[in-house]
């Protein structure tokens, strides 16, 4: 028999994670309202969850379906942004500015394949059960992601000159 | 190097948020979870002469009071089984008592009225502990004494093992139950802790 851990503790375990990927999905504006929906809504749902199920898979397909919700109700506000550039990350410049460029513009299919398989580590089954399609479908969708971001993203190539 | 395995960690930095961040979304969670009702357990460590004390609220009131001995992680977690799994670090129900210990053990204060949730005490030893609080602030009693009061004058023994599982130390005053030959008998933060209190009592 397994028993259910305090929800601080899933906090604790999980929370870095499931915000990586709510940032890569939905950059880091976003991102922070994503997170606490995910963490608020799983915490109610907490006592139900069966005591032996993946917490890292639930949290991410309940991550999943609120940055969904986010990106529908940006989209009902802004500008169709197909042939825009995101909006820039303000005050969040610390990081490699390149990468997130490139991670936005990746198409929606590949970058949460990418966020789902690479960093939250999700089997491709787990990942395809929550983009729906095959597994196969979804691998593809990460390699494409990959094979794009490398293509873009112009430190995986020149690493040595970088300095950090 | 491979560069697949760089470009996976690079992409897991561009997307790390700062630990200040973290922090602030689990405070706002903390925040959140206690406006909709959901936070069935609150928490916080409190630092005091006894050593760090948890101390964990229901919306009814104070539930948990456990010295590091107790091991607060297995308490959470004895808690999480019990009680409710929806448990978060959570400073703000928590402040009230905060402040009473800190004054208690500053000598300032003289008895709590935090209110209380006694769901993890039941029967005999239950009204053991009810009783607890008539034994004034600086003053000791027996065994014996406290079996009288709970009207059960021969169940002294029982008395010692209400004391022994009293979720609810310091605040609920096992620690002035002593033997009644004057030696300290024992307490579940340790003989230490319980003469560092009675020293503190009887000094104030």
């Amino acid at each position: 028999m397994s028993v259910k851990q305090p929800f601080e503790r899933v906090v604790a375990d999980h929370g870095r994670t499931v915000l990586r990927v709510c940032r890569a999905v939905l950059g880091p504006v976003d991102a922070d309202d994503a997170w606490s929906e995910t963490f608020l809504s799983a915490m109610k749902a907490y006592p139900d969850l069966p005591a032996d199920a993946n917490v890292e898979a639930w949290l991410v397909t309940i991550a999943h379906r609120k940055a969904v919700d986010v990106t529908r109700a940006r989209g009902r506000q802004a500008i169709p942004t197909d042939d825009l550039p995101p909006i820039p990350a303000s005050a969040e410049t610390e990081h490699d500015d390149d990468l997130a460029d490139a991670l936005a513009h990746l198409p929606h299919k590949q970058k949460q394949a990418v966020a789902y398989h690479y960093l939250a580590g999700l089997p491709y089954n787990q990942v395809a059960a929550i983009l729906g399609g095959s597994a196969d479908a979804a691998r593809r969708a990460a390699a494409d992601g990959i094979a794009a971001l490398r293509r873009t993203y112009p430190g995986a190539a020149t690493r040595k000159g970088k300095t950090r | 190097m491979n560069s697949h395995d760089d470009l996976i960690r690079d992409l897991a930095r561009s997307t790390d948020a700062t630990p200040g961040k973290l922090t602030e979304l689990r405070a706002r969670l903390a925040a959140a979870a206690e406006r909709d009702g959901i936070l069935d357990i609150a928490y916080r460590v409190v630092d005091s002469p006894v050593g760090a004390l948890l101390v964990a609220a229901t919306e009814l009131g104070l539930v948990r009071v456990a010295y590091a001995s107790e091991n607060h992680d297995a308490v959470l977690q004895h808690l999480a089984e019990r009680i409710s799994p929806r448990i978060l670090a959570g400073p703000a129900r928590l402040d009230p008592v905060a402040r009473e210990l800190d004054e208690y053990f500053d000598g300032r204060r003289q008895s709590f009225d935090v209110p209380l949730d006694w769901r993890l005490s039941a029967g005999f030893r239950s009204t053991v502990l009810h009783h607890l609080p008539e034994i004034g602030y600086g003053h000791t009693a027996s065994y014996a004494a406290v079996a009288r009061l709970a009207g059960n004058p021969k169940a002294f023994r029982a008395v010692g093992s209400a004391c022994a599982t009293n979720p609810l130390p310091v605040i609920v005053p096992c620690h002035r139950v002593v033997r009644a030959d004057g030696g300290l008998g024992g307490y579940l933060g340790g003989v230490e802790a319980k003469r560092t209190l009675l020293t503190l009592e009887a000094a104030a």
